[in-house]
């Protein structure tokens, strides 16, 4: 490898022809020894030259590059064509030190991917090679030039099919990703009507070398998906361009983002990636409240799920962003988050903030200890990464932060301790009796306030509170629950009688927390209600004539009241 | 050898006169623009390097590539804008014609004076129109941009062609082949014109004819 760069780094040299394109080296009957070898060089750069125009046309930004009057000699095709190092590491992986021949083509897959993790293929940039050979032609000098114009092509291209409009606008609801692959082409993933746009081709002693491009039409799937979404979400993978080290989880024919951030200086071949490393795929889901279940008990064994931090999709803005997290998460006992496969990092403590850093890569950093029950996420723009695997079993940060809200208002003076104590899955300041819980543990989010047609009224703690219990204390009175329902088969579930401060009033029979509980949800309409429903119709029609009857009597009355209003 | 010539039609707004012809005279230029030629004894060269920008336009929903050379964007500019003045003040309905032309100089005898014989020429008309309301500019803007989408994949087509191409010159024969008037590039001699069309359609009550190349001043 060391010897072609430094055959690469010498300037190439013409000469001048004066007569005819066909010079007295070619030979009719082959090739060349030099010319055979000159050829595989070009090829070969050109290859890798093609695949960094394409991903570099895709990273979602404007490209610059300066002429130089004076040849710099790495300036392969005479064209300043920046060399992003991990996109040549993949393209050379992919080739496995092969060339673009019949039959082996060289592909570049371009394919989209939503925040949720649904993902689309865009467009497939192939070169290929076919028997169509020019064997008249001059490699040195006639190729050379031609593949230069071919990746000027190549420039002008990129920007004209329809996914570099999506590539520009990549970032808040998607990221573009791409793949290299070698072989045969797959268009399959292109939908139905795809178009295809031939690039140029060039003809050589060897065969003719083609680039072009496919790509999709139908992007209905984007038109309903939510480019309306108020709420940004990004996904953060750190590891772009490297392999993650938990390959097993993601599916074979993921991509990589195209969004790179060059480092200043070339530290490596992968500079900037580095600290990614570390802490690998710490990717976050929108899975709904109802697939997350957060489960924290004071003993960590009783614990059913670990609260893997990977699993956590935080929303996500341009800059700055300060996102609340549930406090008690962070709280959680070490060893079973000590267990998450998922999470690499070797000092992952879940009392540390996850603070991105602005080469993409996620560093886990120490977080103020959660005073006033306040954890902050801060996250800068982190390029995005392939999504999550595994969201199922994640928590969502969405679901949380509502209810945060709730808690925070309510929350003790010791918050600490409290927020260690309990366990939340029904919504706050219910008190609910055990045998309800299993309600809760339904999929459904605030299944505890779903309609309740089936429970009867006498029981629903809505409707009539029950006593509270007297207490000495708000924060006694927020343990006391706690130690009633420690037992039972619903072990994990602790409920937490929140008490206000001041909340006694001598004037009103009961305090705040029972009057809100009360009234927060009114009595059913006796009307709607369904045993009153059940009286037929025909009841109400016989009472009409009676009640007409009455009207009619009363008329007088009636229109001196109407005239009284005018 | 014959003369090439391929015709590019574009219907545009008046505000998008500009960015459209410099988007596709800048694509033409891309592909027909070398790095300097630096010549060595015994009659080898080498070729300096040319880099591209992006250029956004605002507005057509398009991005076109060009050759990172400030000197050769002033000069498409300069030509582009008077085109754009003579199409406004023309008083027509709108349509003219801008032509970029590669040629070779022949170098004759005197007293008669170089011969400029063309072997390309792209012509790119241009019809505009005047829109009621800004919700017809914006769907203007984002079907020129198609179009000129479309226009793009058009020039590469006939580039990629490989058809003619000028041999390279000797370092004496340079300046006949390409314009080594600037510093970072250097482009095939080519020069701008361009003409309007009165509302007759006919080809020009006034034709303006500005030669842009100094080289042909004479």
């Amino acid at each position: 490898m060391e010897k072609i760069n430094r055959k690469v780094a010498q300037p190439l040299t013409f000469r001048a022809v004066k007569g005819t394109a066909n010079g007295p080296d070619n030979m009719d009957s082959g090739l060349s020894p030099q010319d055979k070898k000159d050829l595989d060089k070009f090829i070969k750069f050109f290859a890798l030259k093609t695949v960094q125009v394409i991903v570099q046309a895709r990273l979602g930004e404007k490209i610059c590059t300066h002429s130089s009057s004076s040849p710099t000699g790495s300036d392969w095709f005479n064209l300043a064509i920046k060399d992003i190092p991990e996109v040549t590491h993949e393209a050379k992986k992919a080739l496995a030190g092969q060339l673009p021949g019949i039959g082996r083509s060289m592909c570049v897959e371009i394919s989209l991917k939503t925040s949720e993790g649904d993902s689309m293929e865009l467009e497939t940039w192939c070169l290929e090679m076919n028997e169509k050979c020019d064997k008249d032609i001059k490699v040195s000098y006639t190729v050379y030039n031609r593949l230069s114009v071919l990746l000027k092509s190549l420039l002008a291209i990129t920007r004209v099919t329809p996914a570099y409009k999506l590539s520009r606008k990549q970032g808040h609801d998607y990221v573009i990703l791409y793949r290299i692959y070698f072989g045969e082409v797959q268009l399959s993933g292109l939908g139905e009507g795809f178009q295809t746009v031939r690039v140029g081709v060039v003809g050589t002693p060897v065969g003719t070398v083609t680039l072009s491009c496919a790509y999709r039409t139908n992007l209905a799937f984007m038109s309903n998906r939510q480019f309306e979404r108020s709420a940004p979400i990004m996904g953060i993978i750190v590891d772009h361009f490297v392999d993650p080290p938990c390959n097993s989880q993601r599916p074979a024919n993921m991509g990589q983002p195209c969004n790179y951030r060059a480092p200043e200086d070339d530290d490596g071949p992968f500079a900037g990636v580095q600290d990614s490393q570390e802490v690998c795929t710490t990717s976050f889901s929108t899975s709904p409240p109802s697939q997350c279940v957060c489960t924290l008990s004071p003993s960590p064994s009783k614990l059913s799920k670990p609260l893997p931090l990977d699993s956590l999709q935080i929303p996500l803005a341009p800059g700055h962003v300060t996102h609340t997290l549930y406090a008690s998460r962070l709280s959680y006992q070490p060893p079973a988050l000590g267990g998450a496969a998922e999470l690499s990092h070797p000092t992952a403590n879940p009392n540390q903030v996850l603070h991105a850093g602005k080469e993409g890569g996620v560093v886990l950093a120490p977080a103020q200890p959660p005073h006033g029950a306040d954890a902050h996420l801060t996250v800068e723009h982190a390029p995005n990464t392939p999504g999550s695997s595994g969201d199922d079993d994640g928590l969502s940060n969405s679901g949380y932060g509502r209810r945060d809200e709730g808690r925070r208002c309510a929350s003790p003076s010791d918050p600490v301790e409290s927020l260690n104590a309990f366990t939340r899955k029904i919504g706050a300041f219910v008190n609910k009796p055990s045998a309800q819980i299993t309600a809760a543990s339904l999929d459904l989010p605030f299944a505890a306030f779903a309609p309740r047609g089936l429970d009867s009224e006498e029981n629903d703690p809505m409707v009539q509170p029950p006593d509270s219990p007297p207490c000495h204390s708000p924060l006694q009175a927020s343990l006391h629950s706690q130690g009633s329902e420690g037992s039972g088969p619903q072990d994990d579930f602790v409920m937490i009688d929140f008490r206000p401060a001041f909340s006694k009033d001598d004037l009103l029979p009961m305090d705040l927390g029972t009057f809100y509980r009360e009234f927060q949800n009114p009595p059913q309409l006796a009307s709607l209600s369904l045993h009153i429903s059940s009286q037929s119709m025909a009841d109400d029609l016989d009472s009409l004539p009676e009640k007409l009857a009455v009207y009619e009597k009363n008329i007088d009355e009636f229109d001196a009241f109407v005239d009284m209003l005018q | 050898m014959n003369c090439r010539s391929e015709v590019l039609e574009v219907t545009v707004e008046a505000r998008q006169v500009e960015e459209s012809m410099l988007a596709l005279l800048h694509t033409i230029l891309l592909h027909r623009s070398t790095g300097k030629f630096h010549y060595k004894k015994e009659g080898t060269y080498s070729i300096g390097t040319v880099g591209t920008l992006d250029i956004d336009c605002d507005f057509i929903d398009f991005t076109f590539v060009r050759v990172s050379s400030e000197e050769l964007d002033r000069v498409i500019r300069r030509a582009v804008s008077e085109f754009k003045d003579a199409l406004s003040n023309s008083g027509s309905d709108g349509m003219g014609q801008i032509s970029l032309e590669f040629y070779q100089k022949k170098k004759s005898r005197w007293p008669f004076s170089d011969e400029c014989i063309p072997w390309e020429v792209w012509s790119i008309k241009v019809n505009v129109v005047n829109l009621a309301n800004e919700q017809e500019r914006q769907i203007c803007r984002e079907k020129v941009g198609e179009k000129l989408g479309e226009k793009v994949i058009n020039v590469v087509e006939v580039i990629n062609r490989h058809e003619y191409l000028p041999k390279m010159p000797t370092q004496s024969e340079v300046d006949n082949v390409f314009d080594t008037s600037l510093k970072d590039v250097q482009p095939y001699l080519y020069k701008i014109t361009f003409q309007i069309t009165d509302s007759l359609g006919t080809s020009v009550s006034t034709t303006m004819r500005r030669l842009i190349k100094d080289t042909l001043a004479l």
